[in-house]
């Protein structure tokens, strides 16, 4: 009985020490904010997971930042990692080129690190690299872009992409839905159209809009650029004289979309974005424009990542779980923010 | 010096050289001074861009069958217009580089470090006006350092731009912290460049006709223009002449990076934002639109209006395979093609004339 009080304890601490960290480690952008600074409190009141513990070296590589979300994947996870005595974060100079990034990892191998995040450029062409350190008793998390062999790492981590399709088709479905529309006019605005990750988002977004009886009138891909997103969206917006709904896939080029949005002067639809910057929830708050939800694919999962490579390299479980090894999988839920919700998700939010 | 003007339109004044030889004959100090020469080029200019008119009127017929709904709105032709304006804006710097012999591969990278360089928050702090100037001069300073190599450091143009295309891209990175930097709500002057609109057409669309306008005027009426053909055609002979041929090829990228500059301003009127990943391979489509002008690479010959015509191809191939709804790996097949025809159908006519 005793244990179990103590168990039930442990689990609340758990909690708060989960979302505490999460909050610091994401409002690193901006100084001094609030409820980072709360966190380390809470952080040390419930369990000893974050307790000083065996040092690890973490080695962490990924993509270049040309974009908010890979920005904000990077500083988060060192953010996170500054925030234990025990870990030494040594991040290698990200590049977009696979064989960079293949001798990159090389040289974590070779400095014997305790364990290994890594955001593969493309996780096929990446796999034997995660394998070779697996091979060399390093344990891989594996962040966001899976390798397709599960010998090639210890744990995965990463964001939900066909969730993020139907939790955008579940909020416009469902808005058209309630507004009596028939054959609505339905946008689709993507990043990149040979990513499988873009594939899955618009398999979720019509299978979601399915649900409701309704399809995707027109969908154009853009290249996750401020840019590409103003070209495609001006051009879209002429092809179509009167729209209903826009999802665009990503937050960042969605600031171009808005852009050509303004520019044509048109207002009769509502958008849901993607991504979950903050600048697209601080546009959902002021609710003066067409964008009304966005849904999230968050870039604290390189937090958790960090976390997770820590607790790995340490032998220790996550202490919400029974299991005293951490799982093997974890899929990030796509979050709906929307006017109601919107300052709950405000700290978790990336700078574009 | 004082020769230059007469002889720069002996060059101007033959129909294009095609071979060496011819070229000799044509270049400057060689060819006769005929003060009507113009006229005549005009004339040829004008039957060499028949073929470019007939595509964009054969691309419009599609659109007009295929999307009639859509096509032939007048929303629907500004929109063509504004999203051509920011490369057209560099397409008129590239059509005075590539005639004058050059290429110039950093367009693209020195356009996303003038709307960084223009959007960082101290900068902004100076208000709209200085943000533009600051593009400007940012735009001119990289193309006047691209120049200088180039002439003073005797460095291959394809070389020295380059390595301006990577240290530009580098810098604007270094410089946003690879974030995209938003024009704040006091600069919202920028942001109306496109959401103005006089007689139906937004600012920015008027700075693209008036930069293309004063590109053409540069190039066909004064000294500037005449000694760019011919140290493009044979900067030895535009040597001989008397012509300072290092300090001229200096000014071209100049002025290449001047248009860069003001294309800066017009990126981020339209996304509202400036960022390093802003104008991503615009060299490459500037560079295709001046050579389906009938600009010829080796330099000494091609007109502005060409370019033009050539961009605007480009970019109704764009919005028409968007009204479609194709996908955009056909868009790039068709791109190539034209390309492609474009450049047969010009070695063709070349061949016919001479």
């Amino acid at each position: 009985m005793e244990k179990r009080v103590a168990r039930r304890g442990f689990l609340a601490g758990g909690a708060v020490l989960g979302a505490g960290a999460l909050v610091t480690a994401c409002t690193g952008n901006e100084p001094a904010a609030a409820p980072s600074a709360a966190a380390p409190q809470a952080a040390t009141a419930g369990t000893d997971n974050d307790k000083a513990g065996t040092s690890v070296v973490i080695g962490f590589s990924a993509p270049a930042a040309d974009h908010g979300w890979i920005a904000a994947i990077a500083k988060n996870a060192e953010t996170q990692a500054k925030q234990y005595t025990d870990v030494e974060f040594k991040p290698v100079e990200p590049t977009n080129d696979i064989n960079q990034q293949i001798s990159a990892v090389e040289s974590l191998i070779a400095a014997k690190v305790g364990a290994l995040v890594i955001l593969p450029n493309d996780g096929e062409q990446l796999n034997q690299i995660g394998r070779r350190a697996m091979d060399a008793g390093i344990p891989v998390i594996n962040l966001d872009r899976v390798f397709p062999d599960k010998l090639s790492y210890r744990t995965w981590i990463g964001g939900d992409n066909y969730g993020m399709g139907v939790a955008a088709g579940t909020y416009i479905g469902k808005k058209l839905k309630d507004a009596g529309a028939s054959n609505p006019v339905i946008l689709e605005i993507q990043g990149i159209a040979t990513l499988p990750l873009t594939q899955d988002r618009s398999k979720g977004f019509a299978d979601a809009l399915k649900t409701y009886g309704f399809s995707v009138t027109a969908k154009q891909d853009a290249k996750f650029t401020v840019e590409s997103g103003t070209a495609v969206a001006s051009n879209l917006l002429q092809a179509h004289a009167k729209i209903d709904a826009i999802w665009n896939h990503d937050d960042d080029q969605g600031i171009g979309v808005l852009a050509a949005i303004k520019e044509a002067n048109r207002s009769e639809f509502f958008m849901v974005g993607g991504a979950g910057s903050a600048n697209a929830m601080r546009d959902i708050q002021a609710g003066s424009g067409v964008l009304e939800a966005t849904v999230t694919y968050s870039p604290t999962m390189a937090s958790s990542a960090i976390k997770l490579a820590r607790l790995i390299a340490q032998g220790k479980g996550m202490s919400d779980l029974v299991e005293n090894q951490v799982p093997q999988s974890i899929t990030l839920a796509s979050e709906t923010i929307t006017k109601e919700n919107v300052a709950q998700y405000l700290p978790l939010g990336f700078e574009s | 010096m004082t020769d230059a003007r007469a002889s720069g339109g002996g060059s101007q004044s033959t129909p294009p050289p095609v071979d060496e030889h011819a070229r000799v004959e044509a270049a400057p100090g060689k060819g006769g001074g005929r003060p009507n020469g113009a006229g005549i080029l005009g004339r040829v200019g004008e039957a060499r861009h028949l073929g470019l008119v007939v595509a964009l009127v054969l691309l419009a017929v599609v659109g007009l069958v295929t999307t009639p709904g859509s096509f032939a709105t007048s929303s629907n032709l500004v929109s063509i217009l504004a999203l051509a304006s920011t490369i057209g804006v560099i397409t008129v710097g590239m059509t005075f580089v590539i005639i004058g012999g050059g290429i110039d591969l950093s367009v693209g990278a020195i356009m996303a470090l003038a709307s960084v360089w223009a959007t960082t928050l101290a900068t902004q702090s100076y208000g709209p006006w200085v943000m533009s100037i600051c593009a400007i001069l940012v735009g001119t300073g990289a193309g006047l350092l691209n120049g200088f190599l180039i002439s003073y450091g005797r460095m291959v143009p394809f070389i020295a731009t380059l390595a301006m295309l990577v240290a530009a891209r580098g810098l604007a990175q270094r410089m946003s912290d690879r974030r995209t930097q938003l024009v704040q709500p006091d600069n919202n002057a920028i942001v109306e460049l496109s959401t103005t609109r006089v007689l139906g057409l937004p600012l920015l669309v008027y700075i693209f006709a008036f930069v293309v306008i004063i590109g053409w005027i540069v190039l066909n009426r004064t000294t500037f223009g005449r000694r760019t053909y011919a140290v493009g055609g044979n900067p030895e002979a535009a040597r001989l002449a008397g012509i300072d041929v290092r300090r001229h090829t200096m000014m071209l990228y100049a002025l290449s990076g001047l248009c860069c500059g003001i294309a800066a301003v017009i990126i981020m009127a339209r996304t509202t934002t400036g960022s390093s990943t802003h104008g991503d391979l615009y060299e490459l489509d500037a560079i295709a639109a001046v050579i389906i002008g009938g600009t010829l690479l080796t330099g000494g010959r091609g007109t502005i209006i060409g370019s033009i015509l050539g961009l605007l191809i480009f970019t109704l191939i764009t919005n028409l395979f968007i009204l479609n709804g194709l996908n955009t790996s056909d868009q790039l097949i068709a791109k190539g093609l034209i390309i492609v025809i474009a450049v047969l159908l010009q070695r063709r006519s070349l061949e016919t004339r001479t």
